[in-house]
């Protein structure tokens, strides 16, 4: 058995689609045991209906979003409206040292469990709510998806055409940085415990601060001194000196970006040294990079399009130039780097078969982060939690559920 | 009362990951040292000066404690100038490792080894000592050599070839050095996590955080897919699989958009209604979430055609009263003058010895009883090299001064 870093952290989570799950799954597959409340009455976790499904055919039990994002934590199901419900709950709360919730306001059935009872109730533990814009100030209540918090957060306009839309980045990226924000808050929490005399306190994240705060808030200073900075320019990048640019070559794109000079002269000696190069006109790199980027473009893919882009990078690597591929998702699959420093675990689940799972950038050297238990199915570990764990006899069990959801139905 | 008060970190950062990940921390209340030399500054420190127009010259360094990025990523640090080539400088270094905590760095691999500060040798000074390196493909495997900055680590993580616009090519930039500031938290998270298990077993340990590795590990969705499926996710633009209307619409104003995105049944006929259900909301085409996301272009068109009679917040408050997710496309400087912003205290303004009053971002966690604090600008090249060896390692006066004028503290 790997030594576990969290081990004996006991965590609830009530939590949806992404941010709250990956802030769980950061300490579930670091060791803290996570316990996963789902109420069906007020919607399962949407991730178990975003997909991807095998084969395309939607199951609540196959989504690969949700397989992912629930590795090594137990799963139940209540009630939360019920009496049952919430006698369950406030026992497991009891039990606990963190609740990690998100749900988003505005919701019209699920909502979130509310902080200020909580310290009454529950005073020794830390509960971490994100929702998009935080708990207080006038957008508290306002509804955002992924689209939206990446807008609000600055995060958007530095991306695209200057002459279109500004674009969200791919794959909710806002929520994965709430998520991890959430996560080490937590534990910042965790390690403050003893000045607090084991009291526990509340950790508020709003996606769109973490966001704009970790993401762009270095514009901010620049802002005051310089004006705005951190507005998309399509292909090129945010470095002020060229080249800061995505281009194409022979068989895809490659990144070009050199901040050193010498990087950038020994790039130019790679391409033999073309004679457009020796021209004045090409060598201030950052009126290039302000002034007329495309027109450098231009001169570079005439070189560029000869090469692919591993062979770009293998004769980058060797000269010591930071240029590197645009890989694809299919390339990411089988890159034999990611595949060395065993990103990938095998997990069997009972209905989605077994599954390669990535894993995460960082190796504890004592106490890795292992992925052991493929996600939980919907209620899986409702006996083993509420008999087992929490005592109550098998046939109050029975009861309680029938009196959880045939009630409702 | 600060959550991470007691502990220290010495801070071999430069440029963004590695000081942006420590920043975090200390703005949780740890020490944290930045060492550098003036033989080799932080690149951060370069670049055109906050005051005055010597771009030559602050590429050159002449202005090292006037980069408006290097104060963005630095506050509440303490800064010391060491060579650690020379044989006492290093042996500072290593004083200072004794009374440590967690050491950090984003070098190239090897780096820290050859200057013998590399986990196997301080765990011999600190035998709990937790070490973190930060690194572009990681500490080990085939490509361990590789140098790259934010956006080649975007582009190698897989996370460049799906930024662009729905059915074209990636465009693969962005001016979100997102490969570098999603190393920073991970980062900070991991530090926390060996943080609580040395607490609990009095055990340090080393932590390789490869930042390419880091970015693919936030694309689960994309390589399921690709498993399930061989499915190559390309480019989507702003387009969500399961909603519509998604996307920024333009607004009145030089690139002025909002974000409206619109989920349920329930959601669109909110919508509808907000908008004053125009005949073209009441066509069947758009009355199903898949009807909707079939005609996406045209929906686009009719609802673009609307936003662009009002300004962001307009819309935004309009749609958002009638419970839809609506909300502008914000830059710095919206935020800047922001009412939700302001009233939360998202940006702070700290007295810089230098420059007078600046504007620097806040803290983004908040909590409630050790809410972590802004406390000191970002330091100036050297600025508490007496604090730390004069107080800290109890170096005599005489002796500091030594050190400095045979530029082992330089």
């Amino acid at each position: 058995m790997t030594k576990k870093a969290l081990a004996g952290l006991k965590i609830i989570e009530y939590g949806h689609f992404i941010s709250a799950p990956y802030c769980t799954k950061l300490m579930a597959d670091l060791g803290a045991e996570v316990i996963k409340i789902e109420d069906p009455g007020a919607g399962v976790d949407e991730a178990r209906v975003h997909g991807p499904f095998p084969g395309f055919q939607a199951h609540p039990e196959k989504s690969g979003l949700f397989l992912w994002l629930n590795t090594n934590k137990k799963g139940i199901i209540l009630n939360l409206n019920s009496g049952p419900g919430r006698e369950i709950l406030e026992k497991l709360l009891g039990e606990a040292d963190i609740l990690v919730q998100n749900t988003p306001p505005g919701q019209t059935k699920g909502k979130i469990l509310d902080p200020e009872t909580l310290r009454t109730s529950h005073p020794q533990l830390m509960v971490t709510t994100i929702t998009p814009f935080g708990l207080r100030g006038p957008y508290k209540g306002y509804k955002a998806y992924e689209l939206n918090t990446s807008a609000a957060a600055g995060v958007s306009v530095a991306s695209g055409d200057p002459e279109r839309e500004p674009l969200v980045l791919p794959f909710f990226q806002t929520y994965f940085q709430a998520g991890a924000a959430a996560a080490g808050a937590t534990l910042s929490a965790v390690l403050a415990r003893d000045k607090l005399k084991g009291r526990g306190q509340f950790i508020e994240i709003s996606e769109v601060e973490v966001a704009a705060n970790n993401l762009v808030g270095q514009h901010l200073t620049t802002y005051i001194y310089r004006g705005l900075t951190g507005i998309r320019r399509g292909h090129h990048g945010g470095y002020f000196n060229y080249p800061c640019a995505c281009l194409p070559c022979k068989d895809g794109y490659v990144c070009l970006v050199a901040p050193q000079l010498a990087q950038w002269k020994r790039f130019i000696e790679l391409m033999d040294t073309p004679d457009w190069s020796k021209n004045p006109r090409y060598r201030d790199r950052r009126e290039m990079a302000e002034s007329y980027p495309d027109e450098v473009d231009a001169l570079l893919m005439e070189w560029l399009k000869n090469y692919s882009k591993e062979e770009i990078f293998r004769m980058c690597l060797e000269r010591h130039i930071p240029f590197g591929p645009v890989r694809t998702i299919d390339e990411i699959s089988g890159d034999p780097q990611l595949a060395a420093r065993g990103f990938w675990t095998e997990l069997d689940h009972s209905l989605a078969g077994r599954l390669r799972y990535p894993g995460t950038g960082y190796e504890l050297s004592k106490t890795p982060a292992t992925l052991e238990q493929a996600a939980p199915l919907l209620g899986e570990h409702n006996e083993e939690i509420i008999v087992g764990r929490l005592g109550y006899p098998q046939e109050t069990y029975l009861t309680m559920l029938k009196e959880m959801f045939h009630a409702e139905s | 009362m600060l959550s991470l008060e007691g502990y220290r970190i010495l801070d071999f950062g430069t440029a963004w990951a590695g000081p942006m990940s420590t920043q975090l921390l200390a703005d949780m209340g740890a020490e944290v040292i930045k060492i550098e030399t003036q033989g080799r500054l932080d690149g951060l420190r370069l670049g055109r000066p906050i005051v005055g127009e010597d771009i030559a010259g602050g590429d050159e360094g002449k202005w090292p404690n006037l980069q408006p990025a290097f104060h963005a990523l630095n506050r509440n640090k303490l800064s010391i100038t060491v060579d650690i080539k020379k044989e006492e400088g290093l042996a500072l270094i290593r004083d200072l490792v004794k009374i440590s905590d967690v050491v950090s760095d984003n070098f190239s691999p090897g780096v820290m080894t050859r200057a013998g500060l590399d986990y196997d040798s301080l765990v011999r000074i600190k035998p709990d000592i937790i070490t973190i390196s930060l690194s572009g493909v990681g500490q080990y495997g085939p490509l361990k050599e590789a140098t790259l900055y934010a956006n080649t680590i975007m582009a190698m993580s897989g996370l460049s070839s799906l930024l662009g616009y729905y059915g074209e090519p990636p465009l693969g930039m962005s001016a979100v050095a997102y490969g570098d500031a999603n190393a920073s938290i991970h980062a900070a998270f991991a530090v926390l996590a060996a943080l609580v298990y040395r607490k609990n077993t009095g055990e340090g340990q080393q932590i390789d955080l490869a930042e390419t590795q880091m970015g693919s590990a936030l694309l689960g969705e994309a390589l399921m897919d690709y498993q399930m499926n061989g499915r190559v996710a390309r480019p989507r633009g702003n387009r969500h699989p399961h909603m519509a209307p998604y996307n920024n619409y333009p607004c009145a104003g030089e690139d002025k958009w909002v974000s409206i995105a619109v989920k349920t049944n329930q959601e669109w006929r909110s919508f509808c209604a907000a908008i004053g259900n125009p005949d073209w909301c009441l066509e069947e085409k758009f009355g199903s979430i898949g009807g909707r996301l079939d005609h996406q272009e045209e929906l686009d068109q009719k609802i673009s055609l609307w936003t662009a009679q009002y300004e962001p917040p307009e819309v935004m408050e309009k749609l958002q009263e009638a419970g839809v997710a609506a909300v502008a496309v914000m830059t710095t400087e919206d935020h800047y003058f922001d009412p939700h912003f302001k009233e939360r205290e998202s940006y702070v303004e700290i007295e810089h010895p230098l420059v007078g009053v600046e504007a620097l971002y806040g803290i983004p966690w908040r909590l409630s009883e050790t809410p972590g604090a802004i406390y000191r600008p970002a330091p100036s090249l050297g600025e508490h090299n007496d604090y730390v060896f004069g107080e800290l390692l109890g170096l005599a006066e005489q002796e500091i001064e030594r050190l400095v004028k045979e530029k082992v503290i330089y």
